[in-house]
């Protein structure tokens, strides 16, 4: 071993620098494999039989036709499952294939394998599935009183808070009845993997997912298997968003592959792809607020109603949420809250970022706008009187004890120079509401800003250990991670280099596959958590490995082990006398496996307190909207942000987070919703779900990015994905309320909600 | 035997169609692959247009426009085009995207005969002559002829249309259409208004508001009495009762995009606004 | 089912399909039987652009492309636009401008900056909106993505 004279240069990334992303040159040159991109040799075509109905009973399945079809290999019903019957991501209520009844549009009765994608479809058509529909229960108001339409009852969950006196009054009160629309995560990449029969009777599984180890839970069970014998690769994820959070075709690919004994690839389109994953819960809120007349809050009631569908996914998290958030990022002394999540025949609802914070956010928005406006008071100034702060207490009783620089943010939002738009009468007839169709000339358009502020807990809740794990080896001194993270776009594959680089002072950091087989779970891809628990799993297994390293240098060269430090890849002591290269310092490899978590939270007792999240992040925006009233017809122009993110890990895709997120809140506000009628999805195509173009999407300004470091957060940071979806739709409505007068309590807000408002 | 064919002259694209029942004419595929990929349509064989050469492009023969069916939407982008036909070239501007745009043409916009088709409201407002060939002869149809009913044309199996004919346009055009999206949206309803300062007519169509084609036919009379065509003014409450009559003429539904109610409303609005315009 | 055996022409090379179903788009053949999954499957209704390519120089929706009518056509996909490999400036620009998560838009993109920017090298960014209104991003919000456009080409004017 020699001691190094020339200093190792280290110029890749670190954290806090815009580092670029590793799978970038594959995913620009289109060599990066997604889900739906996976081929093998003797390869077969999975498709799904779905159910017509909302609600039916099965009498019959008839397979013969589509089995003597040339070219079928396999088809499948709910007889062929080995093991389990159900699965579910908290709740194991949802069947792998329906057998007795259908409960939801579109859900999966039955399968085929062939061996064209083509005759795998006529095939599919070729099954002959007999039903007795019966009525679907689509009112989630009706849904607690109604017959139960699951063995699990109507009613997922239900959420009380009771916070402080709940007989105060004060002198100034608002009441508002507030409607969520059936959001959809629509993402890029569709629904797809591929399954390969392992040779010890196991199977492998190549998919798009965001939680590879809950997945393995959920496969392994139904296909009667320990779950070392599934193995799950995280094959390359085209967005998610919370749509992959639950399973979609992952055991109906194993159960094909396990029959036929071949590889066997499903790649879901378009329209089977708005059936085939859960969406934003729909929701009716009814709210009111009580306030003194200098606009201090005393107390929030509220009752939330959020229709779940046909299976439980994650709606009980996602109510908890609701509920919790129901009051605002506000201090408010009293609260009377009351959140319930329902089975219905709609399409089942789960996971979309922003869970249920985004619908509580529009509703507690309108009514601080409409105390602002029964106070005469300015509706920033009544925010920042109610902002909360490091040390207040929330409505479920937990104290904040970590950063929560809100009146920073909203001072940072507010406070930003207004855009330097062109006027009303000089924009472009493609900027004007209503753009190409040349709807209206420049007296028919009105211009307002709205401001509104949202927040919401990162990391998961009510004592839900979340835990993440990684792997950091040196060998020869390269530095591979391993991490069952799954990099659904959102950059963390970036930020893993970057963290083990400052850790370990090394430029070349391999990422191995994230898969089951290798290493343990990281937990999901949601809930803002990654950048902290799975960058907390890095950090924690590269500094055991550094441990290990100045260990073995120490006991090699008889140095005292507090006198060594690892800098930019050498080792030195304090006094000078060791210096070497990382490189050149062990023998053999150096493995460390690290388990990274959060401190334990507290399950929510029957009045909901308890101290239930672990941490808060809190976000603004002002919207700046034209309207054409008599069209009703909007053109967002400018969206300014302001987000509380402990530490700026990477800018490049902080912004990137930030646009994205308030992309999807743009769209939420004027043009996504699904059409659901009887249970039904009228509009399964990208035709008639409306998410943003290049034409419609607002420039995104960064007011600020508030970096009050979080206490228990490696490096400080929070997490950012989530804040962006959440005050960004109720700025825009508050925008189009001043622009119009009108109340407009429904997101999205279509064009005949403003035009003809009465009808 | 081939099953894929691509003649390159008119009279072999008619010649291969007589000949073969099960051969599907294929234009620029925004309407044909997306049934093909949704499983709608299953092609045997296919007659793919695009290289005969009598069905591209567009050219002026005196008045008349002569619009080839091959013509696609990006051709309507050139200003000579848009000078000769301006609520046409709005309108092929607001069709799908850069790329459907790229593809789709006029003679496919007409034989799919979607009500939300964008150009048919202009060819209605425009008085437009279809010609459609076959191994038989030639006929020519007006646009309402051409189009009975929602997807359903009068075109026997043979059949191709070959080109459409417009007035070159004598005045003031717009086209106008709903989209709760500024690009790729299908229009929740459309109009195009075209005045023609020779005749004294007044052209109004109407789009995505009736299941086939229609002419808000009083509203056109009314407007084409109430302006005055030296000066091309018109008195008080005339724009409003021109909206007021173009809605009543539309027949519109309540569906996942958007309810009967507005799409009147919207109507209404959009031929105030377009004659406004016309006449400012 | 309905077959055609036929040669396409994709990045310069000569392909052969042999009894391939007739239905199939050029979407399928690319990435199904020749290889080239760059062109990606996001809708296959033209509505998304993701499987953007250009035929003949001109920009299209390969899924809109029936494959067996695409002969005597000049195909590029997003894999034919660099040399042998390297990046080109489009390429470049949208990993320097971080216009990049999760990358399933990406190819279609590519290909349609191309295509805009060999038809008008410094476009106002009114043109670019128009112009890209075609590709769907759900991750990005579109933000860095026009950036990379200017990146090209204030790059190009430069050089």
């Amino acid at each position: 071993m020699t001691d190094v004279a020339t200093h190792r240069r280290t110029g890749a990334p670190r954290v806090g620098e815009s580092a670029p992303r590793p799978d970038g040159v594959a995913k620009v040159q289109g060599r990066f494999a997604f889900s739906s991109d996976l081929f093998a040799e003797n390869l077969l075509w999975g498709q799904t039989i779905r159910s017509p109905h909302a609600h039916a009973r099965i009498i019959d399945i008839d397979i013969r036709e589509a089995l003597s079809l040339p070219g079928v290999h396999a088809v499948l019903t709910a007889d062929d499952v080995p093991g389990e019957l159900h699965y579910g991501l908290e709740h194991q209520d949802q069947p792998v294939l329906a057998a007795d009844v259908v409960r939801y549009f579109g859900e999966p009765v039955a399968l085929v394998a062939a061996d064209h994608p083509e005759t795998a479809r006529r095939a599919a058509a070729a099954v002959v599935v007999s039903y007795e529909p019966l009525t679907p229960l689509v009112d989630s108001a009706l849904a607690a009183q109604a017959d139960p339409i699951h063995p699990d009852g109507n009613v997922l969950r239900t959420l009380t808070i009771r916070h402080g006196d709940l007989d105060a009054t004060a002198a100034v009160v608002v009441e508002g009845t507030y409607e969520v629309g059936m959001q959809d995560q629509a993402f890029m990449g569709p629904e797809s993997g591929m399954a390969l029969p392992s040779a010890d009777g196991g199977v492998e599984l190549f998919v798009s997912t965001q939680w590879l180890h809950a997945d393995r839970r959920q496969v392994a069970g139904c296909l009667g298997l320990p779950e070392d014998m599934v193995r799950i690769t995280l094959a390359g994820v085209g967005g998610a968003f919370g749509a992959r959070e639950d399973l979609s075709l992952h055991v109906h690919l194993c159960l094909l592959s396990q029959h036929t004994g071949r590889p066997v690839k499903m790649v879901y389109r378009r329209p089977e792809s708005f059936v085939g994953h859960v969406h934003r819960h729909p929701a009716r809120m009814w709210y009111r607020h009580h306030a003194d007349t200098d606009g201090t809050l005393v107390k929030v009631e509220a009752r939330l109603l959020l229709d779940g569908g046909a299976y439980a996914s994650s709606s009980l998290a996602v109510i908890a949420n609701a509920t919790c958030f129901a009051a605002g990022p506000y201090r408010v002394p009293h609260a009377d809250i009351e959140g319930t999540v329902v089975r219905t025949n709609n399409p089942p609802c789960g996971a979309m970022r922003g869970f249920g914070a985004v619908q509580s956010c529009f509703a507690h928005e309108a009514q601080m706008d409409k105390l602002a406006a029964a106070l005469a008071l300015d509706p920033v100034e009544l925010r920042r009187r109610n902002a909360l702060a490091t040390g207040d207490t929330l409505v479920t009783g937990q104290v904040i004890t970590g950063a929560a620089p809100v009146a920073e943010v909203i001072d940072a939002c507010a406070s930003h120079p207004l855009p330097d738009l062109a006027a009303v009468d000089e924009q472009p007839m493609m900027h004007r509401p209503g753009g190409a169709g040349r709807t209206a000339d420049a007296h028919h358009v009105r211009r307002a800003t709205g401001f509104a502020l949202g927040f919401k807990n990162l990391l998961f809740s009510e004592g839900f250990d979340d835990y993440s794990s990684a792997v950091c080896r040196l060998e020869n001194g390269a530095v591979t991670i391993t991490c069952a993270c799954a990099e659904v776009g959102q950059g963390f594959v970036t930020l893993a280099q970057q963290i083990a680089r400052e850790e370990l002072g090394i430029d070349e950091i391999v990422l191995a596959p994230a898969e089951t087989a290798t290493v343990g779970s990281a937990g999901s891809t949601s809930a803002s958590r990654q950048s902290w628990m799975s960058g907390g799993a890095v950090q924690a297994a590269c500094r055991a490995v550094r441990g290990r390293v100045l260990q073995q240098v120490a006991r090699r060269r008889g140095v005292a082990l507090d006198g060594l430090v690892l800098r930019d890849g050498i080792i030195e002591s304090l006094d000078g006398s060791v210096r070497v290269d990382l490189a050149d310092a062990v023998d053999g490899p150096i493995e460390e496996t690290a388990e990274y978590h959060h401190r334990p939270t507290q399950p929510l007792d029957e009045n909901g307190q308890g101290d239930a999240h672990v941490s808060f992040a809190f976000a603004a925006h002002r919207a700046v909207v034209d309207v054409d009233p008599e069209l009703g017809l909007v053109r967002v122009h400018d969206m300014t942000t302001a987000q509380d993110v402990g530490r700026v890990l990477n800018p490049l895709q902080a912004i990137g987070q930030i646009e994205g997120g308030t992309a999807q809140g743009v769209g939420l506000a004027v043009m996504e919703e699904l059409i659901v009628e009887d249970g039904i999805i009228k509009n399964r195509s990208f035709t008639d779900y409306l998410i943003p173009t290049t034409l419609d999407m607002p420039t995104v300004r960064i007011a600020a990015l508030i970096e009050e470091p979080e206490p228990d957060a490696p490096f400080g940071a929070k997490g950012i994905g989530e804040p962006p979806t959440i005050s960004s739709t109720p700025a825009i409505v508050a925008a189009l309320r001043a622009a119009t007068g009108l109340e407009l309590t429904r997101v999205p807000v279509r064009p005949q909600d403003i035009a003809l408002p009465r009808s | 035997m081939s099953n894929v064919v691509v003649p390159t002259t008119l009279d072999e694209a008619l010649a291969l169609l007589a000949a073969d029942p099960q051969l599907s004419p294929l234009a620029g595929g925004t309407d044909f692959m997306v049934e093909v990929n949704h499983g709608a349509r299953r092609p045997v064989r296919v007659l793919a247009l695009r290289a005969v050469a009598e069905l591209r492009g567009w050219r002026r023969d005196g008045d008349v426009l002569v619009i080839g069916a091959g013509c696609t939407y990006v051709s309507m982008a050139d200003p000579a085009f848009a000078v000769a036909a301006p609520a046409l070239a709005q309108a092929a501007r607001t069709i799908g995207s850069p790329q459907i745009r790229n593809m789709g043409t006029i003679g496919g916009n007409l034989a799919t005969a979607s009500p939300a088709g964008d150009t048919l409201p202009v060819l209605m407002a425009l008085g437009a002559r279809v010609e459609v060939a076959s191994t038989e002869g030639t006929r020519t149809l007006a646009v309402d002829e051409l189009i009975t009913g929602v997807k359903r044309t009068v075109l026997h199996p043979a059949e191709l249309i070959t080109s459409v004919r417009i007035p070159v346009a004598r005045g003031p055009q717009e086209f106008c259409k709903i989209g709760t999206r500024n690009a790729m949206v299908i229009s929740a309803a459309g109009i195009a208004v075209v005045l023609d300062r020779e005749a004294h007519t007044v052209g109004c169509g109407l789009g995505s508001v009736t299941a086939a084609p229609v002419r808000a036919t009083d509203a056109e009379t009314f407007a084409a009495e109430a302006i005055d065509w030296s000066t091309l003014r018109a008195g008080a409450g005339t724009t409003e009762r021109f909206g007021t009559l173009a809605a009543d003429a539309a027949t519109p539904i309540d569906d996942h995009r958007s309810t009967a109610a507005y799409r009147r409303h919207a109507i209404g609005v959009m031929a105030r606004r377009a004659l406004e315009r016309c006449l400012s | 089912m309905s077959t055609q055996s036929y040669r396409l022409r994709v990045n310069g090379a000569d392909h052969e399909v042999a009894e391939g179903w007739i239905g199939e788009s050029l979407l399928d053949v690319l990435r199904d039987r020749l290889g080239l999954p760059g062109a990606k499957n996001a809708c296959e209704e033209g509505e998304c652009g993701s499987c953007s390519v250009l035929v003949d120089g001109v920009l299209s929706c390969a899924c809109l492309v029936l494959a067996a009518a695409a002969i005597g056509t000049e195909i590029t996909t997003v894999e034919g636009l660099g040399a042998e490999g390297a990046l080109t400036d489009v390429q470049q620009a949208f990993i320097d401008a971080g216009a990049v998560q999760c990358g399933f838009c990406t190819p279609g993109l590519i290909v349609a900056i191309h295509d805009l920017l060999d038809q008008d090298a410094s476009p106002e960014r009114l043109v670019v909106e128009e112009a890209l209104s075609g590709n769907l991003c759900r991750c990005t919000g579109y933000g860095r993505i026009l950036e990379a456009v200017d990146l090209v080409a204030a790059r190009r004017s430069a050089s």
